[in-house]
């Protein structure tokens, strides 16, 4: 569980771009932080590993303060993923997913062995073992930099917009395969993305942030699409727009999910009622 | 032509002499601009002034420096040590330029996501910073080697013994071969050194040969490259790189 208590973070250049944040992030979910650009999700999530300090408030890991921890340790126990990857370009694919190891002091064939594990896990060849990140395309580089972040096997997992830079037939594969190793390892997992659709096919918990830092909303994805707390929420999630207002029409026989427009987003399934489980 | 085929053993004496000349102070300059440079990329304000300084001291000429260290340094006035510490410090003057340039351009994202793993900021500079900033330190160092080897016959001026002692005394004895012999073998020898440094860039940067784009494209790519640093460019560089003597 991580807790954020009256977080605030101000730049030297004066920019607040976190003001004042209570937030509770449980432990084996994905959270997920969604707000448009320059809403301090980055510099929320960087307070997690200590990249950043806050200027005031506690930022605590299972109680624990993070304030108090040496942050060289403490990032060598959380899962890391950037955008774009962020990987060293001058190392093999397999040795970027297992730096995190090395600096563990982790013997090198153990270490080898556990990120050809890992290439499996994030479904990558293997083949691609000894190749340089730039010889990878984009998806792929994605799946690295996600295999790094689960090398030490870390209780947590931070990832800022890792799916941002590749195309959305990649993205929609990364996004499923992200649910899968959730699925199977049950990681605390902060996500962040300005992708309203990404944040709520992903997160068990969505928390929208408002520009200048503070929390518009925060629930289930199903509690903010029924109650938008505002109009600043609802303009976010497409609810105000008719967006997300979708109807069942007959046709053919079939009953068939339309939008606004009237243009078929789906088939209702005949045989089932109603179900709420979305996974 | 005769004098050159008699004199062979002595030209390839002063190409040693001259060679062990040039790579002290290119060894030098690399082993201060390094850590300077590095200073002078990390700390903002720092580095307006450590750059203005080492683009100062480039500016000094290269004879006028030589004959002003012996009374600075104490050293006797015609000791090759002047001559060395002269192109030590334009080396420095070239290089230190470079080295914060290389540092500047490695990927601010690639340096957060080693914090972000767990890096010490020691062992960061040594495994991620520095080999991400070879390519721009090779490149500088081959313009500083370049220019070494040819300031160095700058010294032959004060009595230092290396290539350029063929021009001068070929120029007061009145020998033509032995000028042309001097410029000659100043020019291999740069142009050697800038083909071994190139070469040795290339070893300690094997990633950077591959490329996201295919193969064929690679293939050409270096093959233009390449073209474009054998002939000449290490000779003109021999001949302007002298601009501050
Ligand atoms: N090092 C910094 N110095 C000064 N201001 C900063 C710094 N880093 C971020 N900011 C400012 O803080 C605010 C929040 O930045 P942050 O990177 O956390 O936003 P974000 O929500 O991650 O945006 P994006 O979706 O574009 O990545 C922005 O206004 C940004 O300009
Ligand atoms: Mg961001």
């Amino acid at each position: 569980m991580i807790e954020f208590e009256g977080v605030r973070k101000t730049y030297p250049d004066g920019t607040t771009a976190v003001d004042g944040i209570d937030l509770t992030i449980p432990a084996r979910e994905i959270t997920v932080l969604v707000g448009s650009s320059g809403c301090g999700k980055t510099t929320l999530l960087r307070m997690v590993n200590r990249m950043i300090d806050p200027t005031a408030g506690t930022v605590s890991i299972d109680g624990e303060d993070v304030g108090s921890l040496d942050p060289v340790r403490l990032r060598r126990r959380i899962g890391y993923v950037m955008q774009n990857g962020g990987l060293l370009p001058h190392r093999s694919v397999l040795d970027n997913i297992t730096t995190v190891l090395r600096l563990n002091r982790v013997p090198r064939a153990q270490a080898r062995a556990r990120g050809l594990e890992l290439m499996d896990t994030v479904s990558l060849d293997r083949g691609l073992a000894s190749r340089y990140p730039a010889q990878l395309s984009g998806g792929q580089q994605q799946r690295v930099g996600v295999a790094r972040g689960l090398a030490s096997d870390p209780n947590i997992l931070l990832m800022d917009e890792p799916f941002g830079a590749v195309d959305p037939i990649v993205r929609a594969e990364l996004q499923r395969e992200l649910l899968r190793v959730h699925r199977e390892l049950a990681k605390t997992i902060v996500f962040v993305t300005h992708d309203i659709d990404e944040a709520f096919l992903l997160g068990d918990r969505v928390v929208i942030l408002r520009t200048g830092g503070v929390i518009a909303q925060q629930g289930t994805p199903a509690e903010i699409l029924a109650h938008p707390a505002d109009d600043f929420v609802a303009g976010f999630i497409g609810a105000d727009s008719g967006q997300r207002r979708l109807r069942v029409v007959e046709r053919d026989g079939a009953r068939i999910v339309v939008d606004r427009h009237d243009r078929p987003v789906g088939l209702l399934d005949a045989d089932t009622p109603a179900h709420s489980d979305r996974r | 032509m005769t004098w050159i085929l008699a004199n062979l053993g002595l030209i390839g004496d002063l190409m040693l002499v001259h060679l062990r000349l040039s790579l002290i102070p290119v060894v030098v300059s690399i082993l201060v601009a390094v850590p300077l440079g590095r200073l002078a990329h990390r700390v903002g304000w720092l580095r307006g002034g450590v750059l203005s300084v080492v683009g100062l001291l480039y500016t000094i000429p290269s004879l006028a420096l030589i004959t002003l260290l012996p009374p600075l340094l104490g050293t006797p006035v015609l000791s090759d040590v002047n001559v060395l510490v002269a192109l030590g410090l334009y080396g420095v003057a070239l290089l230190t330029r470079s080295v914060a340039d290389a540092f500047d351009a490695v990927d601010a994202d690639v340096v957060r996501s080693a914090m972000a793993v767990g890096y010490t900021p020691l062992r960061r500079f040594w495994t991620v910073e520095l080999p991400l900033a070879v390519p721009v330190i090779v490149a500088g160092t081959r313009v500083v080697a370049v220019s070494t080897v040819s300031l160095v016959t700058v010294g032959a001026l004060v009595g230092s013994r290396n290539l350029g002692s063929l021009f001068t005394d070929g120029l007061q004895r009145g020998i033509v071969p032995e000028i042309v012999a001097g410029i000659v073998a100043t020019v291999v020898l740069a142009l050697v050194l800038d083909l071994v440094i190139a070469a040795v860039g290339r070893a300690l940067t094997p990633w950077a040969r591959v490329s996201g784009t295919s193969g064929a494209a690679r293939r050409a790519s270096r093959r233009r490259a390449h073209r474009a640093e054998v002939p000449g460019t290490a000779a003109e560089d021999a001949v302007t790189g002298g601009g501050a003597a």
